[in-house]
Parts: structure tokens; C-alpha cells; sequence
């Protein structure tokens, strides 16, 4: 950097932090960042630890709920068995003409009342595990719902096995050889096919092995509505009937123990029932990672960094104006006669204002997550916890999103040289495509205004991960974006490139 | 103030930006309506849409250009020192605050008047289209039923009521970049926190106590479920507009130009 440069920077920074009401629009952003994120707006049920999800072996944050009918198996050894049937039933039909605003809206648990059918992801099977005690490592293959036979372990890990329809008999068999376990299924009890074989490190010599039911909680989404966003759903409950069990290796004596794991205590919804070589299992709740949103449990640190559209739409109006003012006030003429090489100005402006931005939106990020976390949990609302360097990235993010923001405002001033046109343009280019996504559009229209526009860049935000194996909500209003952080960030990028081109060019060209 | 009304329209009437906002107003506001009558679905004879509701989304977004064609009509004269003129020849500084709320108002209505009625007219058109038909239980949009005629008539109102709360925010604040700015927040920024909330007595208080109320009179369906009903809602957003107006003319008397 030339020392020309340098002092460029100089004039620019003073011009910027002698100007009160931009300092002030400053400090107003992080308050908006840091006030909206502690706001007391949220508030939940979850005190004093009362709904601490189990973490998975590798530390993730699962649901583990199901119903099994198991004995211990002491070293190598398989079990196969038949599951004769899978049935279900689903919460009643949500009452057509009944609109369901407002948020998410589970209706009250009513299995008596409900209508047969599978959820998609309801799972019969047979499960080796590491033991009972809430996210104890595990394997498993299952006929599910819709989705075919899977073999499933840890939570998070899903295989796609042969597709098959719940309405036949499927034969399924699990093989423990030292800490793998290999799933197989047949559909007549002699032609058998591999689904996959998976490790379970550190998987102790006796592990519990049994057959499991389980059907996670029925979600349908009212969102593609004009203004109404919510959900609507409730538990459902699915039993598989299993015959023709064969149980090879180092078993424990005695029938299998009917067992639930997790979920909420009431009885009449799950059950095993041992009738000699017939076990039929009755289950509800899910063996998969936990997600926030409609379907899940709680919020993100996401959702406290509301506040970031305030900050923004404060961080545009200064960056526009940074430009503006002086066509206006007419000072560009003297700061062009100051500086001939004009793309420099442009530079000098660039960095003053994309650093002013980024580090006052990554002290306030910062502030905002580890705080409203915190506020968050005080209102009894649970927050799922995310691993380090999500929170960086969310955090770096926040400030990459705003200091970008602002040198896209900062071009359009160039451009536009009017205040009114680029602060418009600028807010309703950021601003309005994430709006009408969360608002008025159906939600295939919306995703895809947040992959091409600058908001695409919110995505950097997103804390949590979204998994095809649990059905949800998944929409930028709960926190899920449809690209991944970086591609965020690549499209603004991009679009502040190009407009930091535009601006370069038009500058040299135009008198001022 | 019949010269002081003149002057003013002529003001805005030579003002070469004004033609062009105006175009831009009734395009978007006539485009957004047509692209959300064209997308949002009516897939069976229970769906929650309302179509006068969805053939007036546009409002949403030409609301943005009405905001800048208020605020330039006040900030505009800051910027360029107009202001000390026009403050010589109208001596009465609540005259010429309110000439140029009227001129405003009256521009702002014959524009929301063309946008509104392009955006039934094309929601006429396009809804059947989407699944609003008859088989579901729908009639065409048509002026002559009670509320959608409301609806319509009330989001010109809304418009109007937009555009003086932006000529009271652009009085006080006097800068183009920051009454735009505070005219945004108010417009999209409460929206969105809205919809972060979860508590519900937050989330229905935020949407009857600020502007976006009033776009409550777009309703025509499950008016049981809606936060603040619709003349409500819209009379929230007169109160702002009054109060923004209040507060203007108090500032315009007593401060410096």
C-alpha cells in the first residue's frame, strides 16, 4: 500500500468519524443487532433442565424415543426375524376449514381419535445398541413408512436400502461381528441382500438387540398460504408385528423385555406384547437427530440475530450516504481535485466503510449469541447448542453479511449518486427478497429468490443442519436457508463485485 | 393556502423525478399483484386464500415508492436549500407543511387508484387461473361485493396514510437517506421481527400497534384469525400518520431551516 493511498484512507476515515449522526448510526446499528437479539419476545416451558435433549455418540443433539423388545447379546451373534406387519395411526385430519395462523400450532395429543396411516419416516426393525441410557450409540435396519428399508446408526447416519412397501412382509437381519454390524433384508426369507454394513467404535462386548417401533411427529406445513405460516401436526404412533425370530450367538436366556426408551410418559401409546414367537411392538417418537423448527424442539442461536435486518437497514443509509452527501454538499469535486486517480477513492471509501461495518457487526454478533443464548434460555426457551465453529462461522458470518451490505450500498451511491434511489435500492434488494420469502410467496418461490438475490447471503446464519431423514419445516423463517453458507456468501459477493464494477467504471467515465 | 397548494403541485408536477416514481409505483404495485395471483395456489375447495388479499400484495412493495416520492417532496428542499425560499414566500410554516401534505396525498390517491384497480383487475383475470374458481367455491374479484371493495378502497387509503406519515418523517428528519431509511424500518423491518417472535402476545401486539396494521384492510377471508381487524388496523396507521404530522409541524415552527 502506497503511502499516497494511505492517506487516502486517512481523509476518508475522518470524513466518516467526523460526521456525528454516522457515528451515532453506527452505535444505533449494534444496538438494533444486540437489542432485538435479547428482546424479551420469546419465551418457552423448558426450566430448570426440563427439556435437555440426550446428545448422540458423536456429540449431536438426537431424539430418542422408540419402544423395544430386546435381550442381551454377549459378543458375535445375529438376529433375524420377520415383520409380518406395519401399521400406524396419524393425528386426526387437521379440520380442512380450519386455518391454523399464528405460529406453530401441535393440537392436542388425541391417539384415540386418530386416522390410520404411516408417516413417511415411521420405522419397525431390529436395533443392536450400546445400551439403554438416553443417545446410546446404535444400528439398526428398519422397514419405514415410504422411504424403503434403511439401515440407520448414531442418529444421524442413513442408508438406503431396497425400496419396499409397507404393505408387505419383510424379512430384516442384524450381524454383530466385533464393533461392526451388518443389516440385511429379504423379501421372501431366502434371497438375501445386503443394505450396508457400519461401525460402532468403542461398541461394548454386551450390547441390547432386540426389535423396535417408533413414528416421529406427523408435520404438514400451512405456509404456502398468503400470510399464514405455521404448521400443523401431532404424534403418531406405529406398530410392527414380528414373527419368526431367530437369535444366534451368545443370548441371554429368557424371552425378550418389552421397553420404552425417551419420549413422554403415557402408556397407551406404546407397548410391547410377547405372545411366543410373535412380538408385536407399539411405538412413537423418533431415532434421528434433533432439529429446531415446527418439527423439533426449541430455536437456534439463529433466530437471535434478528436484530441484523435493523443493523442493516441502518449500515445502508450510512454507507449510501457516505457517497451521497458529498454529490450533494458538492465535496466530490474537491475530493476528486485532491485525488485524480478516481478508482482510488472508490478503494479508500470500500475499506473505511467495509471495516467500520465488520467490526462493528462482530463485536455486536458476538454480544448477541453469547448473550440472547443466554436471555433465551432465562425465558425458558430451549436453544440448541451448536458446535464452536458454527458459532464463529455465524458470527463472522453476521459481519461478512453486513460490512458486504454496506460497500453494495456504498457502489449504488456511486452509481445512483442520489440518496433516495440507492438507499431504496439497496434495502428492498436486501431486505425484500427475504420478506416476500417469509411472507407472502410459496415456499418453492422463495427458496429460489434466496438463492439468486444478496440475501441469498443469510444463509451464513443458518446454525443448524437440515437432514433428509426428519421431516420438518424447513424455511428460512425457522432458520434453514436453501444454500449453504458459503454459496451465501458468494452471491453477494458476487453481486457487491459487480456492483464495486460498475461504480469503478461509471466514476472514471461521469463528470462529478 | 390555495397558493401555497399551487405552488406545491407545481413543485411536484416539475419535478422531473415525480413522473417516473409515479410510473414506477403503479407498475410494481400492478406486477407484484399479478405475479402473486399467477403463483399463490388454490389446490382444493379448503384452502386459506384470500384473493383480494393476494391480488393486492403489490401495495407491499409500490408503498416503497410512494415512501420516496413523500420524502423527496419535503427532504428535496432541505438538500438544495429550496426550503428557505419557499419558507419566505409562505411565511406560515404549518401552511406550507400542510400544502405539501396535500399536494402529496392527492398524487399518492390518483396513483394508488390506477395501481389498485390494475391489480384487481389482473387478480380478476389471473386467480381463476391459480385454483380460485368457482369449483372451490370462489367468485371472480369483482368491485361491487362489499369487501373487496373495501379492501381496495381501503389500500388506497392505506397508500395516502404512507405517504403523510412520510412527509411528517421526512419534516423531522430532513434528510432523504435517513427519513427513507426510517420509513423502510417501519415498513419491512417490523414484519420480520414479527414473524421471529414466538411468544404470541408479542407477535399480535407488534401487528396492531404499528404501521403494517393497516394493511389489515386487505382482509376479506377468516377475519376470526387476523390480528386487528381491518378498519382498525388502518385507523393504527392514521394515528401514526397523525402523530408523525404533529410532530412535524411542531418542528417545522420552532426550528431552524
Amino acid at each position: 500500500m502506497s503511502a499516497g493511498f494511505g492517506r487516502l484512507l486517512h481523509a476518508e476515515w475522518t470524513k466518516f468519524r467526523t460526521v456525528r449522526g454516522w457515528l451515532f448510526g453506527v452505535a444505533a446499528a449494534a444496538a438494533a443487532v444486540i437489542g432485538f437479539g435479547v428482546l424479551p419476545g420469546m419465551s418457552g416451558s423448558c426450566h430448570d433442565h426440563a427439556c435437555r435433549l440426550p446428545t448422540g455418540p458423536d456429540g449431536t443433539e438426537v431424539t430418542d424415543s422408540f419402544t423395544f423388545a430386546h435381550r442381551s447379546l454377549t459378543g458375535d451373534g445375529s438376529i433375524t426375524a420377520r415383520l409380518a406387519s406395519l401399521t400406524g395411526i396419524l393425528p386426526p385430519d387437521p379440520g380442512d376449514d380450519q386455518p391454523q395462523g399464528e405460529g406453530p400450532s401441535h393440537g392436542p395429543a388425541t391417539p384415540g381419535q386418530g386416522r390410520p396411516g404411516l408417516v413417511p419416516w415411521a420405522k419397525a426393525g431390529l436395533i443392536i445398541r450400546a445400551g439403554s441410557a438416553p443417545g446410546a450409540g446404535y444400528a439398526a435396519v428398519m422397514l419405514t413408512g415410504t422411504q424403503g428399508v434403511r439401515m440407520q446408526h448414531d442418529y444421524i447416519h442413513d442408508v438406503a436400502g431396497p425400496a419396499a412397501s409397507a404393505d408387505a412382509p419383510r424379512w430384516l437381519r442384524l450381524t454383530r461381528t466385533g464393533d461392526t454390524v451388518t443389516g440385511q433384508t429379504s423379501a421372501d426369507g431366502s434371497t438375501w441382500t445386503q443394505v450396508a454394513t457400519v461401525r460402532l467404535p468403542g461398541l461394548p462386548a454386551t450390547v441390547e438387540a432386540g426389535m423396535f417401533a417408533t413414528s416421529p411427529q406427523y408435520t404438514e406445513s400451512t405456509s404456502e398460504v398468503f400470510g399464514l405460516t405455521g404448521a400443523g401436526g401431532g404424534p403418531t404412533r406405529a406398530t410392527g408385528s414380528f414373527d419368526r425370530i431367530v437369535a444366534q450367538g451368545g443370548w441371554s436366556a429368557g424371552t425378550w423385555q418389552p421397553d420404552k426408551i425417551g419420549g413422554p410418559d403415557d402408556a397407551p401409546r406404546h407397548g410391547a406384547v410377547v405372545d411366543g414367537d410373535q412380538v408385536t411392538i407399539t411405538g412413537s417418537g423418533d431415532l434421528a437427530p434433533a432439529v429446531s423448527g415446527a418439527a423439533g424442539l426449541g430455536t437456534t442461536i439463529t433466530q437471535t440475530l434478528v436484530g441484523t435486518f435493523a443493523g442493516l437497514i441502518i449500515v445502508v443509509v450510512i454507507a449510501t450516504m457516505f457517497v451521497t452527501a458529498e454529490y450533494g454538499h458538492g465535496l466530490m469535486r474537491t475530493t476528486m481535485a485532491a485525488n485524480p486517480r478516481r478508482g482510488r477513492i472508490l478503494a479508500a471509501k470500500t475499506v473505511v466503510i467495509g471495516t467500520v461495518t465488520f467490526v462493528t457487526a462482530l463485536a455486536s454478533a458476538a454480544t448477541t449469541v453469547t448473550v440472547g443464548r443466554r436471555v433465551l434460555e432465562a425465558n425458558g426457551v430451549y436453544v440448541h447448542s451448536v458446535s464452536a465453529l458454527t458459532q464463529v462461522r455465524v458470527i463472522v458470518g453476521t459481519a461478512a453479511l453486513l460490512a458486504l451490505a454496506s460497500v453494495l450500498a456504498l457502489a449504488l451511491g456511486v452509481i445512483l449518486r442520489r440518496s433516495a434511489a440507492a438507499v431504496t435500492t439497496a434495502v428492498l434488494g436486501i431486505v425484500m427478497p427475504y420478506l416476500l420469502a417469509v411472507s407472502v410467496l410459496p415456499a418453492t418461490a422463495g427458496q429460489w429468490l434466496l438463492r439468486v438475490t444478496p440475501a441469498a447471503a443469510f444463509a451464513l446464519q443458518q446454525s443448524t443442519l437440515e437432514y433428509p431423514q426428519v421431516i420438518n419445516i424447513y424455511t428460512p423463517v425457522n432458520g434453514y436457508y436453501p444454500l449453504p453458507p458459503w454459496a451465501g456468501l458468494a452471491v453477494l459477493c458476487a453481486w457487491t463485485g459487480l456492483a464495486l464494477g460498475v461504480a469503478a467504471a461509471l466514476l472514471r467515465r461521469r463528470d462529478a | 393556502m390555495r397558493t401555497a397548494l399551487h405552488a406545491e403541485w407545481t413543485k411536484l408536477r416539475t419535478s422531473p423525478a415525480t413522473i417516473w416514481l409515479l410510473l414506477a409505483a403503479v407498475t410494481l404495485t400492478a406486477g407484484v399483484s399479478a405475479a402473486a395471483a399467477a403463483t399463490i395456489p388454490c389446490k382444493t375447495a379448503a384452502c386459506l386464500g384470500d384473493p383480494a388479499q393476494i391480488s393486492l400484495t403489490g401495495v407491499q412493495l409500490g408503498q416503497a415508492v410512494v415512501v420516496i416520492l413523500a420524502v423527496l417532496a419535503v427532504s428535496g428542499e432541505h438538500a438544495t436549500g429550496m426550503i428557505r425560499t419557499s419558507l419566505t414566500a409562505v411565511p406560515r410554516r404549518s401552511t406550507l407543511l400542510a400544502a405539501k401534505a396535500v399536494a402529496v396525498t392527492g398524487v399518492t390517491m390518483v396513483t394508488a387508484t390506477v395501481a389498485v384497480g390494475t391489480s384487481v383487475l389482473a387478480g380478476r383475470l389471473l386467480l381463476p387461473g391459480s385454483g380460485y374458481t368457482a369449483a372451490h367455491g370462489f367468485t371472480p374479484l369483482s368491485p361491487t361485493d362489499g369487501p373487496t371493495l373495501r379492501a381496495a378502497g381501503g389500500s388506497m387509503l392505506y397508500l395516502c396514510l404512507i405517504a403523510l406519515l412520510a412527509v411528517g418523517v421526512a419534516t423531522v428528519v430532513r434528510d432523504t437517506g435517513a427519513s427513507i431509511g426510517v420509513m423502510l424500518a417501519l415498513l419491512y423491518l417490523v414484519p420480520i421481527v414479527t414473524q421471529a417472535l414466538t411468544d404470541p402476545d408479542w407477535k399480535r401486539h407488534l401487528q396492531q400497534a404499528t404501521p403494517t396494521a393497516g394493511l389489515a384492510i386487505q382482509a376479506t377471508r377468516h377475519l376470526d384469525t387476523v390480528a386487528i381487524p381491518p378498519w382498525h388496523g388502518l385507523a393504527v396507521l392514521a394515528a401514526w400518520a397523525a402523530g408523525a404530522l404533529l410532530a412535524a409541524a411542531v418542528l417545522i415552527r420552532t426550528r431552524d431551516t
